[in-house]
Parts: C-alpha cells; structure tokens; sequence
C-alpha cells in the first residue's frame, strides 16, 4: 500500500471526509533499540474511534518510547503504521501533528514567558494582512476553545505564573487545537489534585465523543477502570495483551505488568518506637505555612497528607533549610538548631528526597555515580580535597545493588535511565550518607508498580533499623498503608495528627479540605 | 568517536547488561580534528611554498608560545563555563595586570621609573602582585554573581570595562619599559609553555579527582540540586572564579615577561579566544560538560590555524574570517553531538 504524505493528510482531514476504517491508528511489528537496550521488540497496537484505550506497564517497559514513536519524536528501527487504514510514514513530530496525531509529554513543553494563546497557536498565529499577529482573534480562538473545553483560564495569563495542572490544561488545549483525532496522554494526573483529574476525565469524556481516540499512559489503576476502555499491557519492551477494561481487574494487570504476583502492597511493619528525634513547634515560613508542630521519633513513618499546594513541601523544604524558616524551632535529639542550609540538615542527620526529580533532583548530563555520591562527598571520603575514587564506587555499586538499578554500569549518563531507575539513584544518594531523619517528598510518583513496591519495602526496612521517616505522599492508599502517624495539612496550617489505628481515607480528606 | 561505536553495538546486549561497555574519551575526536588539520596544512604546505608545516620546530614552538597567554586563560575560563558561567573580564585582568606587574619589575637604570623608590626588586615582587590583582578581580566577579544572582556574562562584562579602565589609568596609558632581566626570564625559552601545560595539568587534576571539581561539574549541570545535596553553591560560585582571575593574573604576568614592557591594551581579545579554545574544546556552554584535555587541544588548534595561515601567506584578515568559521563548526559540532546523546 502506497503511503500518504503528511500534507495530504492534513488536506484530507481539513475536507471533513471520514474514511471508514474502524481503527484510527493501527502499528504493528514496530522494533526499536538503543545503545545497550532493545527498547521495544515486535510491538503492536490499535486504537479505535471514540475510545481511550490505556497504557500499563513497568517504568522502561516501552509504553513512553512507542508513543514517541508515534508522536514522530523517535524513529523505529521496524513497523508499519496504518492511520485510519492508510499506511504512514513519521519522521518528525510536525508530521505526526500534521497527521492529526498530537502528545502531550510528561515534561511539560511549554514557553514559560510567553502567554497561554501565544502558546497555544504558536507557528499558527492569525495574522493581519501586514503579517503582524491579530492578538485579539488569538484571544477569540483560545476563548473560544476553552469554553468547548471547560478550561477557566485567561488567555493573556503568562505560563509561569500558572500552576501545574494548569500548564497541563493548556497543553491539552493546545492538542486539541490541532483538531488531532489521535491525542495521547503520557501521565497527565501525576501533578493533579483529584479534583483536577475529574475536571481532565470530563474533557476526555468530550473529546471521546467527538470521535477522537486516546491514549492513556497512567500507572493509576483507579484512573484505568474509571476512564478506559481497552487496555494494553507491556512489559519489558514486548507487548503483553490486549483487554476490554470491564474484563480484567486490577489483580490481573498487575500480574500481566510484573509477570508475577505482588501480595503485599504496603509492607509496613511493626518495629519500636524509639525517642523523639525531631521536634518541630510553631514552624512557619512567611507567606507559605506557620504553626506546624509535631514531634517525629525513632522507627516512626510520619505521612504527611493534603492537597497540592498545602504547603506540605514547603514544610520539608524549610526543614532542610532549602527555605529557612522565618518563625518557631526546630530541635533535633533535644537540641534547638538553627537550619540556615542543607548542608546544616545534613550535618544534623537529615536527608531530602526533593518532589521533583528533574529540577531539584538530578544531575542529569552526569553519571549514575556522579548523582549518587554528590551529597556523601561533603562527609569526608577525601583526603585534602582528593576523592577516595574506589571507596565511592564500592559504595555506588553496593546501593545499585542493594536498590536494584538496572543499568548496564555506574558511567550511565542518569538522562538516559527510566523514571524508576531515575528515582532510585537518588535514594541511593540519601542513603549512602546514612541518614537518621529521611524526608521523603513525593517517593514514588511516577514510578511503576513494581519499583514502587520495591520503594515502600526499603522504607519499611529503613524505619526498622531506627531511621525516622517523614514521608509526604498525593496518594491516600500510600500515607495510610506505610504510616505510624498522619499530619494533614490545609492551606499553609496544620489541621491535625491522626493515628494509624483512626485514619481513614474520610477523616483525611475531612481534615484535608476542611 | 565513542557514540558511534556504542549505537553500533548489537541489540543482543539488551539480555546480558553490557558489563563495562567501552567508552572512548571525548576528546578523541577533536584530537583527530587537530592532528587532520596539521596534515592539512601540512599538504597545503608543499602545494603552495614548497616546504613542510610539520618538520619546522622553530615555527611549532613559536606557534605552541603564542597561545600558552590564551591557553592559560582557558583554563581558568573552562571552569567557570563547566559551571554554567563565562568570565569575559580575562583579557582586561591580563592588560591591568601587566601595568601593575610591570612597574614593580622595572631595572634600577630605568630612565622612567614610576616607582623610583622601588627598582630593580626581586622578580617574586611583580609575580605575587600581579596575582594578587587577578585574584582580586576574581573574587569581586564570583561574588557579584553568588550573591547578587546578576547573570555571569554581565558581572563578568563590567568587570572587563572596568578593569581595563583601571590598565589605563595606572599610568595614563603610558607604556612601562626596562624590566629586570630576573623578571623577563619568566618569558623566557619554553617558560610560557610549561607554566600553561602545568596549570593545565594541575586544573585537570583538580576537575576530575577532586572534590572541588565535582563540586563544579554539579553546579553546572544543576545548582538547584547541588544546594539541596549540601553544596555551599555560593562559596564554591567564589572559588572558581577566584581561580580564573589568578589565572588570567598569570597569563599577564606572562604576556609581560614574554613582551619586556607593560601595555595598557594588551590582552584585548583574549577572552573570546580562551572562550573560542574551551569551546572547540568540547566544554558545553549550558555547563555541567567540559574537560581540561579537550580545552588544550582547542587552544593547539586556535594555535595551529593561526600560525599555518601564516606559513601559508594567507591575508590576516581571511584569518579572522576562517577562524571565526572554525569556531562555529566546533560549537555546531557540539551541539549535534548532545542531540545524538539525549536522542539516546
């Protein structure tokens, strides 16, 4: 079969003329490797009209890669590629887009400076006859489209004045706009509040009506029995099956993703409670939150629960002294210190598992042991400045050991690692300094089933050899399976402590939105 | 080149974790550009005058002299690009720091003395003063840029403004001459070539054993997370560029023992050319990549266009251009480079 050309595609789809195949996208045999890695091997996929047809699988078991591939970001080294019945040909995102294929990306792509129109019809702006872009008809087309989508924003709001789901609203917008009939989403609930994630199903539900297709990457399984239709399973670069979501439950995918049985979510145990090692009163930070007190003692998982934007980040921002806080005391084993800067955190004990792996996290043009002995390098391991290379390493190799990081060698660039992996580099990193107060912001989001499992173990482990643990965490099930105590948080105060023995996910979510 | 070998390398390696996949240094590459280069002219060299580029020493060792002043500079200018900065005040360091240097190293028959007070000192006074000046001058720039977050590129263009006006100003442009001969010596024969090779080497050192080199590396590559892993971001912000004012110090120290005489308009210019030697060099101006080898071999290779050009009777102006040119290709390069390595 002949391939059609993107420009064709694009004249075709503006003609309104609906070819009548029953899938919108259909690719099969698709093979693609990287250095050291067979990404994706003999692949297949279909997605029909008016469905959302969802992506499980492990972090680096290819769902990411070939989405990629079918947003025309990477080329495959095999496959064939049917859109509406018509064989294709990617070589660029801007055919994919001209095919009517749009993705929006985990990382958000979006020009910080500029205005959600000037975003949103970026290299499509109206133009007057003088070649000047009509910024008024923008603003009518953005308005116009938000209003098809239900999206309160201004269209003349700058993007890094906007908050998270509202820079993923705009991207959605900004899909949508391309009149694509294929929009694939990778992970778009990670940053959203649960109220945001109903507000992005009922734009997904529009969209599903006008006969477009989605595709849902997610590693929810809530989100998949709640929003799709279809799921596929990968697992390891191969495609493991293909489901009607009202035919499997939630076991089932499991088993499907990790190809064995995972028993125990939550391992927590029980382990002694020793003394009290952190001991916060009335700490504040101006213009974020103030009178937060809580004690935190030996072997304890403290969750710290509430809703993005609570402040619950800036509470541990400010106990590592990334923020230093304006009001109230901090001691540690009985001492008040005052923390002016991480390095005073972690001369005191402490260690910082940041929410945002990306920005705050990582080093990511450097090596897996670069990132991993960044912060054991203020704790000696030098003499007169020169690093003990072959100590670092031994240690390195005992945490990718230990933590499992499947990567070939510790001189891995971490950019070319998966979200899990990626994760689990930086824990290493915390660990190796042998810390004995863990703040852990946001452990394992967007990290797979099984890495994840893997995490919660570690925790669990960790708070049994005597490591305080203050664990913030967006997802109910995690703060209530892994804590001892849960401190809720409610735009910048402190709403209350409960115990495990009393939490609830309704007296969290009472004491969250209260 | 090193990513070629590994894209080559068989699918099959997925199943058995590629347990110490080879990796070629960076700089090989440039290395060949270098070497390619050198044969070039080499060729051209026999075409055009009928005698070798290669087998001359007396034009190799002119050639290797002339860019030890850049070269030293580079490798201070390295490390503050490595950490996502740039130092343009280095050419003006070097012409304030040859006035200075100059007028404590004048002979006691000097006819105009500025100090007469203070002539015919030991060459150990000129040296530790001008160093000083460089220091200096790097500890206003690290600290304007860590504790007043004004972008690099601007503390670092005042700085270069300024510290040219002070060059002028300390004899109102008039040139210094009569230097011991103690103090000429450190221009003197191959001086200027071991004293950059040496900084070199020990900056090279320093980058990749130390930990103020990975100190360095992880402030350039994100500050953010350097400061949640402990680092003083600020502090070290300081001490790299302290560093690259010493050295611009000493490049002028150099300059000044090399040339027997204190011009306030030396040095203009050799901020874009240590810049242009770290960049040809592999050193990413987006910081957190650089290496010290790679920046002497861009330094040889700014060294080797300019001196084959001459050889080659080539126009000084058609220099500039072509050299300007090459300079592009080296960032191009880089930059097709890193796209191959993130579309990894």
């Amino acid at each position: 079969m002949a391939t059609i050309s993107p420009t064709t595609a694009e004249i075709i789809r503006q003609s309104g003329v609906v070819p009548g195949a029953e899938y919108l996208l259909e690719v099969e045999g698709v093979r693609k490797a990287f250095p050291g890695v067979l990404a994706l091997d003999d692949v297949s996929f279909r997605l029909k009209r008016g469905h959302v047809h969802a992506l499980m699988g492990e972090n680096g078991a290819g769902k990411s890669t070939l989405m990629k591939i079918i947003a025309g970001v990477y080329t495959p080294d095999a496959g064939s590629f049917r859109l509406k019945g018509q064989e294709i040909k990617l070589t660029s995102p801007l055919d994919a887009l001209k095919y009517g294929i749009a993705m929006i990306h985990q990382e958000l792509n979006l020009m910080n400076f500029m205005t959600v129109a000037e975003n949103i019809w970026i290299r499509r702006e109206p133009l007057n006859s003088f070649g000047l872009v009509r910024h008024d008809e923008m603003r009518r087309r953005t308005q116009a489209l938000f209003k098809q989508l239900d999206i309160p924003l201004d269209p003349e709001a700058e993007i890094r004045d906007l908050s998270v789901a509202n820079r993923q609203m705009v991207e959605i917008a900004k899909a949508v706009s391309y009149d694509s009939d294929v929009l694939i989403m990778d992970e778009p609930t990670s940053a959203l509040t649960e109220r945001e994630v109903e507000h992005l199903f009922k734009i997904i539900r529009t969209l599903k009506s006008q006969g477009k297709g989605i595709v849902y990457i997610t590693h929810k399984m809530n989100e998949l029995f709640e929003i799709a239709d279809e799921v596929s399973v990968f697992r390891d670069g191969r495609f493991v099956g293909e489901h009607a979501a009202a035919d499997v439950t939630r076991d089932d995918i499991i088993r499907l993703m990790v190809g064995r049985e995972i028993t125990q979510m939550f391992p927590k145990e029980t382990v002694p409670i020793g003394d009290v090692v952190l001991s916060v009163r009335e700490l504040g930070l101006e213009g974020r939150f103030r009178g937060v007190s809580f004690d935190l003692r030996k072997g304890e998982i403290l969750g710290f629960a509430g809703l993005v934007g609570s402040g619950r980040s800036n509470v541990a921002e400010t106990l590592f002294g990334v923020t230093p806080a304006t009001s109230g005391a901090i001691l540690i084993n009985g001492k008040e210190i005052a923390i002016k800067n991480p390095g005073m955190a972690m001369d005191a004990g402490m260690a910082f598992l940041t929410e945002d792996r990306k920005e705050s996290g990582l080093f990511l043009l450097l090596d897996i042991m670069a990132n991993m002995q960044m912060a054991l390098l203020r704790h000696g391991h030098s003499t007169v400045g020169f690093v003990k290379e072959r100590e670092i390493e031994a240690l390195c190799l005992q945490q990718k050991a230990r933590l499992r990081v499947r990567t070939p060698d510790l001189e891995e660039p971490v950019i070319n690692l998966s979200g899990g992996n990626q994760q689990k580099v930086l824990i290493a990193r915390w660990l190796m300094i042998k810390p004995r107060i863990l703040i852990l912001d946001e452990p394992t989001r967007g990290i797979d089933v099984g890495a994840k499992a893997e995490i919660h173990k570690l925790i669990a482990e960790l708070a049994g050899q005597g490591v305080a643990v203050l664990m913030i965490s967006s997802e109910l099930p995690e703060v209530l399976g892994m804590s001892d105590r849960i401190l809720v948080m409610h735009e910048g105060r402190m709403t209350g402590i409960v115990d495990r023995k009393d939490a609830t996910q309704v007296r969290i979510m009472e004491l969250a939105s209260q | 080149m090193a990513t070629e070998i590994s894209s080559t390398s068989p699918p099959a390696a997925a199943d058995t974790p590629a347990a110490g996949r080879r990796r070629l240094p960076p700089e090989l590459s440039i290395l060949g550009v270098m070497i390619g280069m050198m044969l070039l002219f080499e060729v051209l060299g026999w075409i055009f005058v009928g005698q070798s580029f290669i087998a001359n020493p007396l034009r190799l060792k002119i050639m290797i002299l002339q860019e030890s002043e850049i070269g030293i500079i580079a490798v201070g200018v390295t490390m503050t690009i490595i950490m996502a900065g740039i130092d343009l005040s280095s050419g003006s360091v070097v012409g304030m720091t040859a006035m200075i240097a100059a007028s404590l190293a004048q002979a006691a028959d000097a006819p105009h003395a500025i100090y007469p007070s203070l002539l015919g000192l030991s060459p150990i006074f000129p040296v530790a003063a001008g160093l000083l000046c460089g220091l200096l001058v790097g500890i206003i720039n690290g600290w304007l840029i860590a504790y007043t977050k004004i972008p690099p590129f601007i503390a670092t263009l005042g700085m270069m403004v300024s510290a040219r006006g002070v060059a002028d100003w300390y004899t109102n442009g008039q040139p210094i001459g009569n230097l011991t001969d103690s103090f000429a010596a450190i221009g003197a024969g191959w001086w200027p070539v071991f004293i950059f090779l040496g900084v070199a080497f020990i900056f090279h050192i320093a980058l990749r054993y130390t930990r103020y080199g990975k100190f360095t590396y992880a402030i350039g590559a994100n500050p953010l997370a350097a400061r949640v892993s402990g680092i003083d971001v600020e502090r070290h912000t300081v001490v790299v560029y302290m560093f690259a004012g010493l050295l611009s110090g000493l490049s002028g120290i150099v300059h000044t023992a090399r040339a027997i005489s204190g011009q306030a308009g030396v040095g203009m210019g050799f901020e874009l050319d240590a810049i242009a030697a770290a960049v040809i060099g592999g050193t990413s101006l987006s910081g957190g990549v650089g290496r010290m080898t790679g920046t002497v071999i861009g330094a040889v290779i700014l060294g080797i266009l300019t001196s084959g050009f001459t050889f080659l009777n080539v126009d000084a102006h058609y220099q500039e251009i072509i050299k300007g040119g090459v300079i592009i290709a080296a960032v191009v390069a880089d930059q097709y480079r890193q796209r191959r390595r993130k579309s990894v």
